[in-house]
Formats: C-alpha cells, structure tokens, sequence
C-alpha cells in the first residue's frame, strides 16, 4: 500500500468515525441535545481525532525510522572500513537505493521478472547495462556487494511496506472502536477535543524552538571544528582578512564585522528618519484619500526583490556617488562603496519601518490624542509629546528588526558594496560584509575540511549572535514598555 | 477670599460666557443633537442631565470643538465665546482649547509621570518661568482634584497606574493645571467613592469663582447641589434650561419631571 493509499484509507476512517460518534452521542439521549454533556460535533471530533492523530503519528514515525533500520542492517553487506566513513557511507547508500529503484523500475516496465530481479547476479552480464536499457543511468558498474545489498534493501522495503499498512490501520480502527464505545451522554468529549487542540498548540511551538535549537547546534559543531583548525583568538582580532586556499589563511572577523556595521549605519541613517516621517505623515496628516493610494505604493517597495536594488545600486547609485560625491571631493573613484550599499539598503527599509511604525501610532488610543488637543496642544505637540513617546517601545522594535535586516542583507551589499574586506572610515571605499563572505568562501567548494571553508560557518555564527542580540534587546524594550497605555 | 466670593456671585447671573443658539450635531446620517440653545453664564456651574445617548456628551463637545477630531462629525448652528462665534474661520482650536479646557467621560491620563501628566498643559502654555513655580502648580493642581495625599511620595510612578478613581481626579488636575476659563467635566465623579465626590463637588464650588463650570452628571442629587443651572437634554433635543431649584422642584416639561423623579431614563 502506498502512503498516499494510507492516508486516504485513514482519512476516510475519521470521516466515518465522526459520523458515527456524532450519530452515536445523539442516539444515547434520544436526539435530545441538552443532556448531552458536549455539542455532538465535539463527540464527532473525538471520533475523527482517535481515528487519525495516532495513526498519522505511527505513519510519520515508520517513515523516520525505517530507512535508518535498514541502513544499520546493510551494513553487514561491506567490509566496515566501507562504511566508516560517513561522507562515503552516504554515498554508498545512495548509490543502493538507486540500484534497488532500478530494479524496480526494471520489474515495472517488464523488462526483468519478480525472480530475475531478485536473483540476478553481477557475473550474468552487466546489470548497469540492463538498468541502462529502462532508464536508469548509473555512474559505474554495479558490484557484487552494492546488487546484493540493493536486492536485501527491495527485500526489507517490502517488508517495511507491509507492516506499516497494518500498524497505521490497526491503530486507526482501534481509534475508532475506541472512540465510539466511549461516547455517551456523561463522555466529556469538549475537555478532550481541546486538549488534543492544546497538545497540538504546543506541538507548533515546540517545532519552531527546536528548528532555531537545530541551526544552532548544527552551526556550533562546525564552527567549533573550524576553532581546532584557526585559533580563536586570530579569528576574533586579527586585523586582516585574506583568505588562501593554499594555506596561510589570515580569516580576521573584524574587517569584515566593521564593513557590516558601517553599512548597517548609514542605511539606519536613511530609513529611520524617512521612514519614520512617511509613517507619521500617514497616520496623523494624510487624508483618508492619500493615505489609500499612499500607503500602498511605499508598500511596493517592500515587494520588490532585493537583486533588483542591487542592480539599482551597480548601475545607478554606484555611479552616480562616485561622479559627483567620490571624484569631486576627492573621496577616491571606487563605484561600489559603503555609501551606495548602505544607501540602497535603506531604500529598502523606508516601508519596512514606516509600515510598522505606522500601525504603532495607530495603536495608540485616539484618547491620549483628545487629551492632548482637549489641553489646548497643537497637532505638532500632541505627536511629539504624546503619540510619539507612547509608539516609542514599538517604534524601537520596528528599528530594531530593521537593523537586523541590513546587517543580513547579502545581495546589495555584493553589487554595492564590492567584495574586498577592508578596514576604513571613507565611506566611499569598496568594503565588505559577513554575508557576503559566507557565500564567497562556499560558493564552489562542497567540502567541508578546511579553515577556509569551515570559516563560513564561525562567520553565520557571528552574524547570527550579532542578530539574536538586536532582535532580543528589541523584544524587551517592547515588553518592557507595552503595559504603559493599556 | 470672602470678598471675592460675593464678587463672583454678584456676577454671576449676568455676563453670558458662552452662548449657542441652534446646535445641530450630526455623525453621519445620525442626527445627534437638535436644535440646541443654551447659555453659560459666567462664574455659574451649569449642569447637563440626561439618559443615556441623549447627546449630552456631544454639546459638551462642540463648546471646545474636540469634535473636529471626530471625521464623521458636522456641527452647525453658532457658538459664541464672549461674543466670538468659535466656529469661525479665523479662531485657531488650539487657543480656544486653552481657554475652554475639558475632563473627559473616560480617563485618559498620558502613560507619563503622574508629575508630567499635570506638568503638561502648563509647559506647552510656557506658563511658569522656573521649576519651583511648575512644581507649585503641579502641587496646587493636584491638592484641588483631591489626589495630592495619595500621589505626593510617586510623582514619578506613570499615571496609567493609577486605580480608576485616581485617574479621574488626574484628569480633573491636569485641566485646571492650565487654569481654563470655561471647565467642562464629562461625568468627572463617575468611578469616585463619595468622599471623593465630596472633594470634587467642593472644588467645582471653588472654581465657580473664577470659572465657568460645565459638568455633565447622572446624579440629580449631584446636579442639584452642585449646579446653579441646568439643562435637561432627550433624545438630542434641549427640553428645558432654567435655574437648577427650578428645574428639580417646578419641571415645566413632562419629560422632565418623569426623568427627576426617575421614570424615564
Ligand atoms: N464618535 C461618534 N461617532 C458616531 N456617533 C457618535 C459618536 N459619539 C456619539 N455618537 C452618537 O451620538 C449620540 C449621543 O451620544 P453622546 O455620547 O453625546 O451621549 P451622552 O448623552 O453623553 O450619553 P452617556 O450619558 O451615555 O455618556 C449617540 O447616539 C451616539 O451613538
Ligand atoms: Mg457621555
């Protein structure tokens, strides 16, 4: 049976375990509903649950372990220094399961018999070529090991298969007969149904916890190899960052956290001021009119992709600094600088603030501004006494998250700002940030083995410490100070 | 002082301070308020009572044109301060807010100090020269709204904290703080303990010296002992104006009466 087989089978059980408890619940008072102690739809929930939550579980759980199963079970089929390591031990796996598919396909298409598949034998000819002949291209000869582990793998997968089907089934029927004999009037179907809904709330949060836990840890072991290979300490305050392929690497964090700092000022210098305006101007001064064609058309900004800046700032920006700032005041003739980059990226972050920035000083209760106006404050006073420092926590937060975004941007920063790490103040050098050399130290090389490419990782470490502090300082101020005008 | 008292009750009766003639207030198609006379004299409490919806709030409203704030709002008919009809193009809200402050039906003190909550309005007026004279006012604000004895150790404590009761009587503070001619309080005892009341009730009596008083009340004990006039509103109509004695013991009106004496409403 298919999976997709299975799910149907299961759905339509929890169809039918909904209409008969539900039938059933109204059976056991005689259609009078009042002495039940749930509605009869929670009575029918409880049926569909018990006929679908544990057998989808049991599903998702033989779906996760069986291939590990097997994998440990054919590994007999090697000599162990085959499978030691890990990076080949996957290779070689992979390369089973495409045999085993093969030979499947192979028995699909009638191109080889159930029996033949099962006892064909390297020394009868060449499998690859008979595989060739229905579609499957293999990269080399198949061996002796690898054709009889891919038979053992077609073997346990059948196996798998099968009992899968009758655990998922047998779990869903016993679901359902469970939950019919305990529907009956004094059944407290209501608490139940919610604390399946609570379990499967906290299922949801504990998912989004344990992926940010998982990236964590995944970047910490390889940032960790990376510090067995490049010390610390060189990582963290040498000056320099030239990286050598050949050895001799000097991988300094700082010229690279400097670049990525810069930038995220100067953009933070573009997008908090104007953002900030374009949202008061929004909330407090624009007519209904404006404000629906307005709002909208800064909202697009917010939809276009971030290459597309980039390109706005290689071939408009870029050009248009150097010819007229750079050049004439003797700031160097550099196209890509900090300024274009950091320009750019806070075009970017214009709607990004002004919409949030917006929707906080909506927040704020129109009473605070009666208040204010009741006092005799004009307009002006009452937003910049008023409605500006009761919007503060949230503002901050907003410029927070803003800030956060620049410092990850990657692609302006490559087409604006260049790729050459470099420690100086003149904004209209070329220089550089952590994203960007992430990617530049991985694009082009899949093995992981050295400090130069290992760095990558002590760098997205960095940079993600980096923004977990902005993005917690950003929760507390706003928890710190949300409870003022409620 | 006492001097003074007999100034003030000498004039009371004569000089209007405010006077609107056909008050029409719609919110959209809700025609809200009906044709509405009323005079407020000078040094003189006038009360508005009234059911609930009865637009009480509104006229309250139009007398410092707080509902130019409300988008859905058309207010005609003519409005004169001293004489000045405030709907004029060339009165600037802002000063006529000044002049006629207002405690409004729900407290709304700022999420600032308690101190910076009455501070206010006397800092954008630039009304002191020093500290020390802004801490007096502070203080002589807060001692006349009654609050003073409980707030005098946390001025600094944000008045959003504050129970209820207490952010009335802030709200009460921070509109004589900028020391108003007209004062128009919107149910200004509606969550405060009768002691509290007492207080708020003696010092209406008080501002009655130097300002006129608008208050809008549910209480015709409060409006009888409190008011010199008053004003019985229906419906978003104005059904009688007259000496408060008047109004509560010798109703001309029907609709009066069953509301003193408690059938409608
Ligand atoms: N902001 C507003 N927008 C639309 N309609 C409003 C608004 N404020 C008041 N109204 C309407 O105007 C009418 C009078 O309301 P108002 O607040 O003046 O009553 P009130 O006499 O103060 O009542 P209460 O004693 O309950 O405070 C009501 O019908 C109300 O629905
Ligand atoms: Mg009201």
């Amino acid at each position: 049976m298919s999976v997709f087989l299975l799910l149907v089978v299961i759905a339509v059980l929890s169809v039918a375990g909904y209409v008969l408890c539900r039938q059933r619940a109204l059976k056991s008072v005689d259609g009078n509903i009042r002495r039940l102690h749930s509605l009869p739809g929670y009575y029918g929930w409880f049926g569909f649950i018990l006929a679908s939550v544990p057998a989808l579980l049991a599903l998702a759980l033989w779906l996760i372990i069986q291939p590990i199963v097997i994998e440990r079970q054919l590994s007999g089929f090697f000599p162990a220094e085959m499978v030691e390591d890990p990076s080949a031990r996957t290779l070689l796996f992979a390369d089973v399961r495409r045999v085993a598919a093969g030979l499947d396909a192979a028995v699909a298409q009638g191109a080889m018999t159930e029996d033949e598949a099962e006892q064909v034998r390297t020394d009868a000819g060449s499998v690859r070529d008979r595989l060739a002949a229905v579609g499957v291209a293999l990269g080399a000869e198949v061996t002796p090991e690898v054709l009889a582990a891919a038979q053992e793998y077609r073997e346990m997968a059948r196996v798998g298969v099968i009992g899968r089907a009758i655990l998922t089934l047998i779990l869903s029927v016993a679901g359902l007969v469970f939950a019919i004999r305990a529907t009956g009037p004094d059944f407290r179907a209501r608490n139940r149904v919610e604390q399946v809904v609570l379990a499967l709330l906290i299922l949801s949060s504990t998912i989004a916890i344990l992926t940010t836990v998982g990236i964590v840890l995944s970047m910490l072991t390889e940032s960790l190899r990376f510090f067995t290979m490049y010390p610390a300490a060189d990582f963290f305050f040498n000056l320099t960052w030239s990286p050598n392929f050949r050895g001799n690497s000097e991988l300094g964090l700082i010229p690279l956290l400097w670049g990525t700092l810069y930038i995220s000022l100067i953009s933070m210098l573009v997008s908090v001021p104007i953002g900030l305006f374009a949202a008061i101007y929004l909330a407090e001064y624009a007519s209904n009119r404006v404000r629906s064609v307005v709002k909208p058309l800064i909202e697009v900004i917010a939809g276009i992709p971030t290459v597309v800046f980039g390109l706005f700032a290689l071939v408009t920006v870029g050009p248009f600094l150097r010819d007229y700032f750079a050049q004439p005041f003797g700031f160097g003739n550099s196209g890509s600088s900090v300024m274009t980059a950091g320009i750019v990226i806070g075009i970017l972050n214009i709607p990004f603030i002004s919409s949030l920035a917006d929707d906080i000083i909506n927040a704020v209760p129109q009473s605070m501004r009666d208040g204010s106006l009741g006092l005799g404050a004009t307009k002006s006073e009452t937003i910049k006494k008023v409605v500006l420092p009761a919007a503060l926590p949230g503002i901050m937060g907003a410029v927070l998250m803003a800030a956060s975004r620049a410092i990850g941007e990657t692609m302006i920063v490559t087409m604006g700002a260049g790729a050459a790490a470099r420690l100086d103040l003149n904004p209209f050098e070329a220089m550089t940030t952590i994203t960007v050399k992430i990617v530049s130290q991985l694009t082009g090389d899949t093995e992981f083995n050295s400090p130069e490419t290992l760095v990558a990782f002590a760098l997205g470490m960095s940079l993600f410490v980096i923004t977990l502090g902005l993005n917690i300082l950003a929760l507390w101020i706003v928890r710190k100070y949300r409870e003022q005008y409620e | 002082m006492n001097d003074m008292t007999h100034k003030g009750l000498g004039l009371a009766t004569q000089t209007a301070k405010i006077s609107a003639s056909g008050v029409q207030v719609h919110y959209g198609t809700n025609h809200a308020l009906k044709d509405v006379d009323v005079t407020i004299l000078d040094r003189t409490v006038t009360a508005f009572i009234g059911p609930s919806g009865c637009g009480k709030s509104t006229f309250l409203r139009c007398l410092n044109r707080m509902n130019d704030t409300v988008a859905s709002c058309r207010v005609s008919g003519q409005i004169l301060l001293e004489g000045e009809d405030i709907y004029d193009r060339r009165v600037d809200p802002v000063q006529l807010r000044a002049k006629v402050g207002m405690v409004f039906q729900k407290p709304n003190p700022f999420p600032k100090s308690i101190y910076d909550n009455v501070a206010y309005g006397p800092k954008i007026h630039g009304m002191t020269r020093n500290k020390a004279e802004l801490d007096a006012i502070v203080e002589a604000s807060l001692r006349k709204a009654a609050l003073w004895g409980e707030v005098k150790d946390r001025l600094d404590a944000t008045g959003t904290g504050l129970s209820g009761g207490q952010q009335q009587r802030l709200c009460i503070a921070r509109a004589i703080a900028t020391s108003p001619e007209v004062l128009l309080m919107d149910e200004p005892c509606s969550a405060l303990d009768p002691i509290a009341t007492a207080q708020v009730e003696e010092l209406i009596d008080e501002l009655r010296h130097q300002f006129s008083v608008v208050i809008v009340t549910h209480s015709m004990q409060q409006a009888a002992r409190v008011s010199q006039k008053t004003a019985f509103f229906h419906l978003g109509n104005l059904v009688e104006f007259g000496e408060t004695g008047d109004i509560f013991t010798n109703p001309k009106d029907p609709r009066t009466e069953a509301y003193i004496t408690g059938r409608i409403g």
